[in-house]
């Protein structure tokens, strides 16, 4: 076990360094801040004296290992942009994102799971029709779409919704939360949708097609030759069966809807991590981006290490064949 | 004390009039300040932001003229010496009042290597305290704008940014924090309440104010939105009161609304166009062993050849103004006279370019940023097309500006589209930065087709020191003539700037874009 949790964390640590080489690779053609840090006035001394100092006249792989060096002891730097430390840029742009991604993957599985039941349940009738053809839309529109429509709807044209920001937060020491206030939560109903929709309907899809597959199985039938109602047999049996896949895939989306929220926070002027990445970007704020990008493959690589520790614990055979030394 | 008993008062002012509430000004902008500070960036919306906060000795008024804030009065003791009369009675927002120890240690604090405003302080041999309410300000050499360049930045309390250690600004190279990025005190007529970078800031009304000001907001809540349609929707759904810059696209549509003014003035910077006029074979090109752009006549081809009434009409749908000169209407040396641009002729193009042995068009490489200026991709695409028509084939590559710029900057590039504000609001800044010969002591460094006329240089200087204001302008006359005649460069437009805000609210639109909030009154909605 503790062999298995260490290589795993090797491997981790490998997939750390290569997202940051392969960004600061890719740094070469973002562009240089410091045109945009000096701004027309300097003189050309001034900026090749800001690119030196800023070490941005260095080869990548030079400027690869100095992040490093400092990124294992904590350090950032200062955002180019801003002049302020990324390190608590990002803690203060951090529970933005992850109230925005939590709510959107409750949504998703809390109207995913019904309706995928439902239309396994009750297939060929016009309901589910309708399901699957609205899922169709859910996968295939782009969220900025369908934020500008929610927007233009529910804000412009009935105002009931505000169409940005974050509204009211109230503060846990370093946690700013939006969930314990009125208009927090007003704020929070048009990003959260539209981060969940494409979730929801992949979620819908895979409980539909799982549900139909295990409604085929040999102890759904047992089941109901032994007369257990419908109930029982539907929700008890067949859903419980259906669940192991789509907790697997909602874990790893979990990783997806918070990498991802870039778009969805641009359009609703969400002050989360991905505004702050998008932001940078057109700033070429490197400490930022290099700090963003490796947070994200770190959330990724957690996610994934977790989801392999609980196959680990779930499956017995799993453990049984490393300990009996592989194939 | 002085706090509660304020705050007692305006809340028996609330009671008695029963109605009134505290009226707050939300202003959207497609970016945010990047900063508190009023010396880290030059750059106009951080500037135009803490102008509300942080106030400079000398400001401009609504018609862009030179005003006293800071100091009441200025005169030359000598060529290169200024005294300047402070304000008396002018308090700090934390109270300590306002003196020139305070002038003395924002000078020093913008000349500092992190600072931004170093520019503006460079001409400056000294800055002497006569005594507590006056200065004496030393130029290197005869500086005669010298009020205009003071109108940049803000004065800092010497006290607080010590209790601070706000000493200097913000070095990003060093990786420390500094207190003045996020938290402020000025002399404004707004003081700093709350900043949330990215999320907003939110500033209130300074009832110590030490002038009558005509706003009647008593807080301004500044949120950046970056996507252009939920700005527009925001403006549209009533969670906004200004917003800028309003879409092109959308001006109609925010207009057709009913209940918004789209207020779109001319803005300082004037786009144009460069060539590259000294090497002797172009980088990007199909004529080898020659530069076609040494050639004025081929300049002059390019000129006429590009139909910028179509270009302001299409591309800009109407929010510009067409010029024939490197500045705009509101800088100082501007010559309403000489904006007469050469006519857009197709065939005199054509003509030009044979008479230069080019009958049969060339080739050449064009660079472009599409993410700086209005519409800066459309309008180079437009120029493009334009030159077809003469057989010239145009390789355009746009790019994000953070490519762009550096670019440019190396000189590594044969035809490129820029904009200029020159940002003392005078025609020397343009003449000095974009049309003198480069040189490495900063001259010319947009110059960067290096465009030369030893006759323009020579002006230039004399402008510089120049403190006749009469002979001052005709010499800029000449400058901008020898330009024109040698035609330098192809000048574009003055892009407009385009505010959209309530029925109920009035400002005032500096072409500067500078958002002066104590401008600005809000009259309650009639409901």
């Amino acid at each position: 076990m503790l062999v298995f949790v260490l290589r795993r964390i090797f491997q981790a640590v490998i997939v750390m360094l290569s997202v940051a080489f392969i960004a600061f690779m890719l740094f070469q053609y973002v562009g240089d801040p410091v045109t945009n840090i000096l701004g027309q006035d300097a003189t050309p001394e001034q900026r090749q004296q800001l690119r030196a100092d800023l070490g941005l006249d260095q080869p990548f792989p030079v400027q690869f290992v100095r992040f490093v060096g400092k990124a294992v002891h904590g350090e950032f730097g200062l955002s180019l942009r801003q002049g302020r430390l990324v390190s608590s840029l990002i803690a203060e742009r951090l529970p933005a994102t992850l109230e925005l991604s939590f709510t959107a993957a409750l949504i998703a599985l809390l109207v995913g799971i019904p309706m995928g039941v439902y239309a396994a349940l009750r297939r060929g009738t016009f309901m589910s029709q309708v399901m699957m053809t609205c899922s169709l839309l859910g996968v295939s529109l782009p969220p900025f779409l369908i934020g500008i429509l929610l927007i233009l709807f529910f804000a412009v044209t009935l105002k009931w919704l505000p169409s940005f920001g974050r509204g009211e937060v109230v503060m846990f020491g370093h946690w700013s939360t939006g969930y314990l206030t009125v208009d927090g939560w007003r704020h929070l109903v048009m990003p959260s949708v539209t981060l969940a929709i494409f979730q929801l309907t992949l979620i819908m899809r895979l409980v539909r097609a799982e549900m139909l597959e295990v409604l085929r199985a040999d102890y759904i039938k047992f089941a109901r030759a032994r007369g257990l109602p419908n109930r029982v047999v539907y929700f008890g049996h067949a859903l419980k069966n259906t669940l192991v896949p789509v907790i697997t895939i909602t874990g790893l989306q979990l990783g997806a809807l918070i990498a991802f929220a870039i778009v969805t926070e641009s359009v609703f002027q969400w002050p989360g991590m991905g505004l702050l990445f998008i932001q940078a970007v057109t700033f070429a704020d490197i400490p930022v981006m290099a700090a963003y990008l490796c947070l994200i493959a770190l959330i990724f690589v957690v996610i994934n290490l977790i989801v392999d520790l609980l196959y680990f614990v779930v499956d017995p055979r799993l453990r049984l064949e490393r300990s009996g030394g592989g194939h | 004390m002085k706090q509660l008993e304020r705050t007692l008062l305006s809340a028996a002012l609330v009671m008695t009039c029963g109605v009134a509430q505290a009226v707050t000004l939300r202003v959207g902008d497609v970016g945010d300040v990047q900063s508190m500070d009023p010396h880290s960036l030059n750059e106009s919306l951080q500037l135009s932001f803490d102008t509300n906060i942080y106030e400079p000795l000398v400001g401009r008024g609504k018609d862009m003229s030179v005003v006293p804030v800071l100091a009441t009065k200025w005169s030359q003791t000598s060529s290169t010496v200024w005294r300047f009369e402070l304000r008396k009675g002018v308090k700090f927002h934390d109270g300590t009042p306002f003196t020139a120890d305070d002038v003395l240690f924002s000078f020093k604090r913008a000349a500092d290597p992190g600072s931004d405003m170093r520019g503006y302080v460079a001409p400056l041999k000294d800055v002497r305290k006569v005594n507590d309410y006056a200065v004496d300000i030393e130029t290197t050499a005869p500086f005669p704008i010298l009020p205009d360049t003071l109108t940049v930045f803000g004065i800092m309390s010497k006290k607080w940014c010590e209790e601070n250690k706000a000493e200097r600004p913000v070095d990003r190279r060093k990786g420390i924090e500094n207190t003045a990025s996020f938290k402020a005190n000025g002399t404004g007529p707004f003081r700093l309440k709350e900043r949330q970078p990215s999320v907003r800031t939110v500033l209130v009304r300074n009832f110590n104010y030490w002038d009558k000001v005509e706003t009647n907001i008593d807080e301004v809540v500044f949120t950046p939105i970056g996507n252009d349609s939920t700005r527009v929707a925001a403006l549209l759904s009533g969670e906004l009161d200004v917003m800028e810059p309003v879409p092109l696209q959308d001006v109609e549509r925010v207009k057709s609304s009913g209940n918004y003014t789209v207020q779109q003035g001319p803005e300082l910077r004037t786009i144009f166009l460069g060539m590259d006029q000294k090497r002797d074979e172009l980088l990007s090109s199909s004529v080898k062993g020659k530069n076609p752009f040494k050639d004025k006549r081929v300049r002059q081809a390019f000129y006429q050849a590009i139909d910028e009434e179509a270009i302001k009409a299409r591309v800009m749908r109407n929010a510009a103004t067409p010029t024939a000169e490197m500045v705009g209407p509101g800088v100082r040396g501007f010559q309403p006279d000489m904006n007469k641009r050469l006519p857009y002729d197709v065939e005199a193009a054509k003509k030009l370019l044979a008479d230069a042995g080019y009958p049969n068009g060339f080739e050449v490489g064009m660079n472009c940023p599409n993410d700086r200026y209005v519409n800066d991709g459309a309008i180079c695409q437009a120029v493009a097309a334009n030159l077809a028509r003469i057989n010239i084939k145009v390789n355009l590559s746009a790019e994000t500006k953070n490519t762009y710029f550096p670019k440019i900057l190396r000189r590594d590039t044969s035809f490129y589209l820029l904009g200029w504000t020159p940002s003392t609001a005078d025609a020397h800044d343009s003449l000095y930065n974009l049309m003198a010969t480069p040189t490495d002591k900063g001259q010319g460094t947009f110059n960067l087709g290096s465009y030369s006329n030893p006759k323009l240089d020579e002006v230039t200087a004399k402008i510089q020191v120049e403190t006749d204001p009469t002979k001052r302008n005709e010499m800029i006359r000449e400058a901008f003539k020898i330009h024109q005649d040698d035609i330098g460069h192809i000048p574009l437009h003055q892009q407009a700037l385009a505010w959209a805000y309530g029925k109920n609210v009035t400002l005032t639109q500096l072409p500067t874009n500078y958002m002066y909030f104590k401008w600005i009154t809000v009259k309650a909605p009639s409901n």
